[in-house]
């Protein structure tokens, strides 16, 4: 027997799902093949703001190969994503209300005869005044023109929190000789870009059922919609989630192809599959929003973050989505990083006409974020502290609740700042290298699941069975999404290591609504610490079994077995073992099929507190980041090199350090592409670079070496003490990069991206003061 | 538009289909030869999700037409593994956790093989340099430059 702790857990365990995909044997919803297959187009508007005076589909439907049209009017359900913005139909009725917004879809026998079809498709608009920013869209008086009528002046919702006293907090700041300061700061509208473009494909069955496969992280989402808007009772509905080419939060809801193709399918009695161009997948958006936030920070003398007062303003585009969630995150997650006793906010989430934005990775935080440790950079210096100093002295002990209301469990963020400044070798660096290099640092944390569930229902987040047969294999059945962060090898590490058997016994069987128990997805990074949970406890109770068997073979109590390496024996006598096969086909031969559940509800404690809006916020848990970046700027032409990123990370306990490591660089890459070049470009309402060569991606070549280190601090509700991995660690990347680009030229920036354009004009800017 | 046939010899085996003049080779492969494991991320030679083997070189099958690989040796993803065993460098994408979502990851290995073959021992900028058509949004690369360098390492070159 082996002396580690633990068999499956806190290892390199390579993900379950891998051969599949470097084989090519993966099968993604654009590759599913149905016999007697159609292929559906969407029709979008080319008008940012217009009404539909007329919609004629009678050229269209008569083209051979159509095989039908659908327009508003055939899916006039309201749904939107969150039970307070139910304000999307599948197709738009009366109005479109941003450039791609979705009008009508066409089937036919081929892809190239539904596009021909869209051309036939006769809509006749009258442009309306278009709201292209907040600014505009808020100033609105005419009620006729808001986006949507029961939004006054386009805000989409509005939250004014203050906890303690901020004034207070300002003041105390400076009477004991401390600073204040007062920024503001740009961030761009950034959009996922996943490298699968969303897909799905409908089939219809006998007796009126459909089923949906289709590219999405919140399989549960799509089927509650669905029901709604086909009008049909769920159990007719099954949905299927495929591999999934990334999502990032951009798959998070259900889309109008989603919908159109199920409606085809019933119409037809026909397969029918959608699969967008990659320009689409820009209309389709759910990104960041666009936002501009202004912070006011005070420091004391002594380096205690005294108060803080933010208003951010969001441009969220068209449609409700997940705005209001993205905007009470962007208020909320001001605590729970650092100390703070003081915090007033004013968010405001409005409706402007260009795609909706919705939820992406570190949702809601990063704009804030960046803001946040930008300043501290400066009162830092203000106060004559190092940076990394600073940060320490405001750390928050774990076990805390804040001055909102969330309550902090564990807490490892110290612990990660004190990991990168011994690794960059912080301390020799800052302000020491020459003109032109630089250090900058940055932390950040994010939810390990959301407490409070969006659909606002007291069902469990998440419920995982295991049924174990003759054969001896253990079959997993999760509604968990795996969208290539690993949710499926966590589920096999996890029921492996309670079991006490081998991985290789572990099958997972996930998100199909017919097979699997309900998980509401993956977004929030809730699905190791939840589905991780259930899978725990199901595992748990299928041992049970399985020592009550072995119990009466072994002659001894069960709650003295214990399971490991395949085998079961009393605690401290594991010379007196029998093994797990004996153990089971004993158990079988009692009773049959083995089979039991688990289930994951947030604990009431970690829900928050009751003021308005307090809801979202509250996880579970938080992980914990900090970063330090480094660069090398010419200050010539402002092009700038980031050097390398040290990247640490407080994941609660490292399940598998292969895809911790994974998901820490992928958030510090994604940051890093949204602090240096990613940016949704509109002109009068239209994306302007809608392709992954224009919206400025980087590539290998461009992308910096990233050193990882995982900080364990063991979560005492997570699973085994696991925490998120997924999202924590993306906004530091982007004031990180931003410091260091201080540190290296004297140039502070506070719009994104971090262009040479900016850097040029702040040198220059510098000049004329100095 | 007419169709004419195209033949080619495809992961080790002739096949013969008709393509229209203006049939992309990436739909030939995914819809006359059903060989879904070449990708389609975009639609304008931008993401490298299609990446294929033509003679031996990385080339984007969205950015070629079918017919112009008539009489050529095509390989694909699914050309890799030989007798149900990876590739060293499927094997170290999966090992080294070069890959997440996977999608990017035919087009990513396709080009890495094709880099090893040409020159066996690459530096890290080597390997950054010959992976820049390929984009992934889920790695940040790190793992997937370990990955390469880890099959560099392996001893046997398991590929033609």
């Amino acid at each position: 027997m082996s002396t580690q702790e633990f068999m499956n857990i806190g290892t390199r365990v390579p993900m379950t799902d891998g051969p599949p995909k470097v084989t090519g044997q993966a099968i993604y919803a654009d590759d599913l093949r149905l016999p007697n297959m159609l292929y559906g187009k969407t029709l979008r508007s080319p008008h940012a703001h217009a009404r539909i005076v007329s919609i004629n589909t009678s050229k269209a439907e008569a083209l051979p190969g159509v095989m039908g049209v659908v327009t508003g009017k055939d899916a006039p359900a309201k749904y939107g994503i969150l039970p307070i913005g139910h304000d999307e139909t599948a197709f738009c009725i009366d109005r479109v209300r941003y450039v791609g917004d979705e009008v009508a879809a066409v089937c036919a026998t081929s892809e190239q005869i539904a596009e021909e079809a869209l051309e036939l498709i006769e809509v006749e608009y009258e442009i309306l005044p278009a709201f292209l920013n907040p600014e505009e869209a808020m100033a609105c008086e005419d009620e006729s023109l808001w986006l949507h009528h029961d939004r006054k002046r386009n805000v989409e919702k509005q939250y004014h929190h203050h906890f303690g006293d901020v004034e207070k907090g300002f003041q105390e700041a400076l009477d004991s000789g401390g600073a204040v300061r007062f920024d503001k700061y740009y961030n761009p509208r950034i959009t996922h870009a996943p490298m699968e473009p969303h897909a799905c494909v409908a089939n219809y069955e006998h007796e009126g059922r459909v089923t949906l496969w289709t590219s999405t992280q919140t399989p549960h989402y799509v089927h509650r919609t669905l029901a709604v808007v086909l009008d049909m009772p769920m159990s007719q509905i099954r949905v299927i989630k495929p591999f999934v080419g990334g999502g990032f939060g951009g798959k998070s809801e259900t889309f109008s192809h989603e919908v159109a193709a199920c409606l085809f399918a019933k119409k037809t009695c026909r397969p029918v599959k959608f699969n967008f161009t990659r320009e689409e997948v820009f209309y389709a958006h759910r990104g960041r929003p666009e936002q501009y936030v202004e912070l006011k920070t005070g420091v004391a003398k002594d380096g205690r973050i005294t108060a803080v007062e933010a208003k951010v303003v969001q441009d969220g585009g068209a449609y409700c989505s997940y705005g209001v969630v993205t905007i009470l995150y962007s208020g909320a997650l001001i605590a729970a990083l650092y100390d703070i006793p003081n915090i007033k906010f004013d968010g405001y989430r409005v409706l402007t006409n260009k795609p909706a934005c919705g939820p992406m990775r570190g949702h809601g935080t990063v704009g804030v974020r960046f803001g946040f440790e930008s300043q501290l950079d400066m009162l830092a210096a203000e106060i004559n502290m190092d940076a990394g100093e600073l940060r320490l002295k405001n750390k928050l002990k774990p076990n805390t609740i804040t001055v909102n209301d969330l309550r902090v469990t564990s807490y490892g963020y110290d612990k990660c700042i004190e990991k990168v400044m011994e690794a960059s070798d912080w301390r020799n660096k800052r302000g020491k290298m020459a003109y032109g290099k630089g250090v900058g640092m940055a932390g950040s944390h994010y939810v390990s699941g959301a407490a409070n569930s969006i659909i606002r229902s007291k069902l469990p987040h998440s419920t995982v069975s295991i049924k174990i047969d003759y054969d001896g294999g253990v079959t997993v059945y999760t509604g968990a999404a795996e969208i290539g962060q690993g949710t499926e090898t966590i589920h096999a590490q996890i029921v492996a290591e309670e079991m006490g058997v081998e991985l290789s016994r572990i099958r997972i069987v996930a998100a199909d609504s017919a097979l699997t128990p309900v998980d509401l997805g993956s977004y929030s990074s809730r699905v190791t610490f939840m589905a991780g949970n259930a899978a725990k406890e199901a595992a748990h109770d299928i041992k049970q079994q399985l020592f009550r068997t072995a119990a009466e073979l072994l002659g001894e109590s069960p709650q003295h077995l214990v399971a490991r390496d395949e085998k079961i024996f009393p605690r401290d006598e594991p010379q007196r073992s029998i093994t797990y096969q004996e153990a089971l086909l004993a158990c079988i031969e009692n009773g049959g099929t083995l089979i039991a559940k688990g289930t994951y509800t947030p604990p009431t404690e970690a829900q928050g507190g009751s003021f308005r809006g307090a809801g979202v916020g509250p996880g579970v848990a938080y992980s914990y980041a900090a970063q330090v970046a480094e660069v090398t700027v010419d200050a010539e032409t402002g092009l700038f090199v980031v050097d390398k990123i040290w990247a640490a990370h407080d994941c609660g306990r490292a399940l598998n350090l292969l895809t911790v490591e994974g998901q820490v660089e992928g958030s510090v890459w994604m940051g890093l592409g949204q602090a240096v070049a990613e940016e949704q470009i509109f002109e009068n309402g239209k994306t302007m670079n809608p392709g992954l060569l224009e919206y400025k991606s980087a590539s290998s070549l461009e992308s910096p070496p990233i050193e990882t280190f995982i900080v364990e601090t063991i979560d005492p509700e997570g699973p085994y003490g696991a925490k998120e991995a997924g999202e924590g660690s993306l906004a530091a990347t982007i004031p990180a990069v931003a410091n260091a680009i201080y540190d290296a030229i004297g140039v502070r920036i506070n719009d994104l991206p971090l262009s040479p354009e900016r850097i040029l004009k702040g040198i220059e800017e510098r000049k004329k003061r100095s | 538009m007419k169709k004419e046939l195209v033949t080619l010899t495809i992961n080790g085996e002739e096949k013969t289909f008709a393509a229209a003049p203006n049939t992309l080779l990436l739909n030939a492969l995914r819809d006359e030869l059903n060989l879904t494991g070449t990708k389609q991320g975009c639609d304008d030679g931008d993401c490298g999700a299609c990446t294929v083997l033509v003679d031996d070189l990385p080339v984007l099958s969205c950015m070629i037409i079918a017919a112009s690989v008539d009489r050529h040796r095509v390989m694909t993803i699914e050309g890799l593994a030989k007798d149900g065993k990876l590739d060293r460098v499927q094997q170290s994408f999966w090992t080294e956790g070069g890959m997440q979502c996977g999608f990017c990851t035919p087009g990513m290995i396709l080009s890495s093989y094709a880099l090893l073959k040409r020159n066996p021992n690459p530096s890290e900028h080597e390997i950054r340099d010959a992976l820049s058509n390929n984009l992934c949004r889920c790695t940040g690369y790190t793992k997937i430059v370990t990955a390469v360098e880890r099959a560099a390492s392996f001893k046997e070159f398991t590929g033609k």
